[in-house]
């Protein structure tokens, strides 16, 4: 583990339990952020992306089947911690979520100020007033006036409480922030001006990021690196650079050629067929049957191979260029 | 299929339907009596769409379309203008007329997880607006059913006919919703954000499919989104709506090459195409938010917004449309 790494995860598992069987949502995931790193995972809905994020932050429902893996935060070994040590050590503080949809799931009945304070008021014990100025400085970072600290979540538009929440995760100077389809649900502009605003912190800050969505496009608006998710595996994790301009795997080239672009006059293709059950998921290869390149050693399950530097790609195509099980 | 359906050559330009002055406002009313104000949703539009053309409405969420398209569909009763559809006036159908108008438009409604009652399977599902508009003979229904399952590539039909929504994946849904809306064999079909529920990769697919049944079979189609990266390939014009009103049209490579209203070319800005290189430059992004339309800014709706903005011109008198380059509208005064 280099010196740079910041979060280290190796084989993260997340399986639950449903009365229709076991879903692998999280199925042996691995990889690593660099400090001030963005890491973005990119993945069709229903492949497990946000379960990742639930794994990561010990944030799991009741219904789990399975949990395993290693995560090391730093130096902290954190699979090592209790769960109670790890709310108060780990969660919100160093490690923080924006998690899906939840710009409409702030409090009614709160004035988001003090929404957004209150992390620090909690696990910090600052007072009311220290809490709401911090409050006011993350406000302005993410580019919300402060006079908004006052009002209700239903007076502020999407737009705004996408950065409500936002501000709320970055309070309290987290390391590392994972935020799950942070912009999806919002207009052009606004997604662009979200955006600006996550890589002003991302340089004044140096703060690392994971950033979870399906959309290609606006993620390499922060993107440094890029892991691509398909039936709760990662099958290729490349330097942003490297994947958006010619990645390995073929499912990679093949959703790169589905993205419309909107200067350039290329035709979008789509990708024929759908993604496996994770009821159970092939043996073999879980892309083999929608790749155009399968032979007959997909049958097997392709471990990832590594590339080059930091790029690896879970594909029998590159058993010969690449090494088994190399390191992210 | 009826047949004007078929693009004959010497309609191919002739209007199928027309907006003019078209505005629709909702009542704002308190406990149901005191009145707040209108929401103007569509505040003044024109067009002319011809037959077999397809056509996007592009803007932001709250613009307006989902409005504009169920005033086309005569959802809405116009609060003042008019909407003609071949030749006649919307407003002069009654009873008969007017369902055999709805026969006559397909409505792929925003929302593809809202539109199917789930308790209904495939045949039911395509069977109800033939039962509605007098076909009786069941097999004559079936046959029909199957043709249109077939049409939207869910082949073989036999496997999809007895499924429930619940049992299809988004992309098969939507299918079976635009199955739907052509089983009637309309002349015009409007869709409503067909797609922004779904995946990239079924999205594609999904309007390839679209555009392919489009010029199969002549149809006009009018196709709504938020996305403006998705309009090249699936339509030939583009409007462009900003609070209640279209600012912009052209042909689709015009416009998305040479765009001239202010707020397309914030629009086009905003948008990027995946490449490493964002990561490392600030988009220029206009300040503020689409404006309430209850209400809404003077004049050119877009002057708060505007890096353009010139006092006393644009907040005080509406821009007109302005032909700037040929088939090419803008409705902006920097073009006077
Ligand atoms: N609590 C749960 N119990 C059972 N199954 C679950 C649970 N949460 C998620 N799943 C299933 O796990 C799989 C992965 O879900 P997840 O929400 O992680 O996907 P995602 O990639 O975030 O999708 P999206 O892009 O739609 O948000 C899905 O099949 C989902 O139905
Ligand atoms: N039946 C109605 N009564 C009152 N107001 C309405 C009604 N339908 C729409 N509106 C309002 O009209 C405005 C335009 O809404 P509309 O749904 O047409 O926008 P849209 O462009 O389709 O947005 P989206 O992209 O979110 O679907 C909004 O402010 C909406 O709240
Ligand atoms: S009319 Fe004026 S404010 Fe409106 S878009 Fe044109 S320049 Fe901008
Ligand atoms: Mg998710
Ligand atoms: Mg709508």
């Amino acid at each position: 583990m280099s010196a740079a790494t910041l979060l280290h995860v190796e084989d993260l598992v997340l399986h639950y339990r449903t009365r229709q069987g076991t879903v692998r949502a999280v199925d042996g995931v691995s990889f690593d952020v660099r400090r001030g790193e963005a890491l973005v995972v990119l993945g069709e809905s229903g492949c497990g992306k946000s379960s990742l994020a639930k794994a990561l932050m010990r944030l799991l429902p009741r219904n789990v089947a399975r949990t395993g893996g290693r995560v090391r935060l730093g130096d902290l070994d954190a699979t090592a911690l209790s769960d109670e040590r790890f709310r108060r050590e780990v969660q919100w503080t160093r490690l923080a979520l924006v998690m899906q949809a939840s710009m409409n799931a702030l409090n009614p009945v709160v004035r988001v100020g003090e929404q957004v304070a209150e992390p620090l008021r909690v696990q910090r014990r600052w007072s009311r007033r220290r809490a709401l100025a911090r409050a006011a400085e993350v406000f302005e970072l993410v580019g919300v006036a402060t006079d908004f600290l006052a009002r209700y979540p239903f007076e502020l538009s999407g737009g705004m409480r996408q950065r409500a929440v936002l501000a709320m995760a970055l309070v309290a100077e987290p390391e590392l922030v994972i935020l799950d389809e942070p912009t999806s649900a919002l207009d052009v502009l606004t997604q662009a001006s979200i955006m600006n605003a996550l890589k002003r912190i991302k340089r004044e800050l140096g703060t690392s990021f994971i950033l979870i969505t399906h959309d290609v496009a606006t993620s390499s608006e922060l993107a440094d690196r890029v892991a691509l998710m398909y039936a709760g595996q990662l099958v290729e994790v490349a330097d942003a650079g490297r994947f958006f301009a010619a990645p390995a795997h073929p499912y990679s080239q093949m959703l790169m050629a589905s993205v419309p672009r909107l200067h350039q006059r290329a035709r979008p293709e789509a990708i024929p067929g759908q993604p496996p059950s994770l009821f159970e998921p092939p043996a073999g290869c879980r892309y083999a049957e929608r790749c155009p390149y399968r032979f007959a050693r997909c049958a097997e399950h392709p471990p990832a191979f590594a590339l080059g530097e930091r790029h690896r790609a879970r594909c029998w195509l590159h058993a010969d260029d690449g090494e088994a099980g190399g390191a992210p | 299929m009826s047949p004007s359906a078929v693009p004959r050559p010497d309609d191919a330009q002739a209007p199928l339907i027309a907006a003019s002055d078209l505005h629709t406002w909702f009542e704002l009313r308190q406990w149901g009596f005191l009145r707040l104000g209108a929401v103007r949703a569509v505040d003044g539009v024109d067009f002319t769409l011809a037959h077999g053309e397809a056509v996007a409405f592009v803007g932001e969420s709250g613009c307006g379309k989902s409005s504009l398209a169920r005033t086309l569909l005569g959802l809405h009763r116009p609060t003042r203008g008019e909407v003609r559809f071949a030749g006649r006036s919307l407003g002069e159908l009654k009873g008969r007329a007017l369902k055999a108008y709805r026969a006559e438009v397909g409505y792929v409604q925003q929302d593809p997880y809202g539109a199917l009652p789930p308790f209904l399977d495939v045949r039911r599902l395509l069977a109800e607006p033939l039962i509605v508009h007098g076909v009786r003979d069941r097999a004559e229904r079936e046959r029909r059913i199957r043709a249109a399952l077939e049409e939207v590539r869910l082949s073989p039909a036999e496997e999809y006919l007895g499924k429930f929504p619940h049992m299809l994946s988004g992309g098969q849904q939507q299918r079976v919703v635009i199955a739907r809306a052509l089983i009637l064999a309309p002349r015009l079909v409007i869709a409503d954000e067909p797609v922004s529920m779904l995946d990239a990769s079924v999205r594609v697919e999904i309007l390839e499919l679209l555009r392919h049944i489009q010029c199969e079979r002549g149809l006009t189609l009018a196709f709504i989104t938020h996305d403006l990266s998705t309009v090249r390939h699936y339509a030939e014009r583009i409007f462009v709506m900003y609070a209640g009103r279209v600012v912009e049209s052209a042909p689709v490579d015009d416009l998305l090459d040479h765009p001239q209203h202010p707020y397309t070319q914030a629009l086009l800005a905003a948008i990027a195409d995946p490449d490493a290189a964002n990561a490392t430059r600030l988009r220029e992004v206009p300040a503020g938010e689409p404006p309430s339309l209850l209400h809404p800014p003077a004049a050119c709706r877009f002057h708060p917004r505007c890096p353009h903005f010139m006092a006393g011109v644009c907040d005080r008198h509406d821009p007109p449309d302005f032909e700037p380059r040929r088939r090419h509208r803008s409705a902006c005064w920097l073009h006077r």
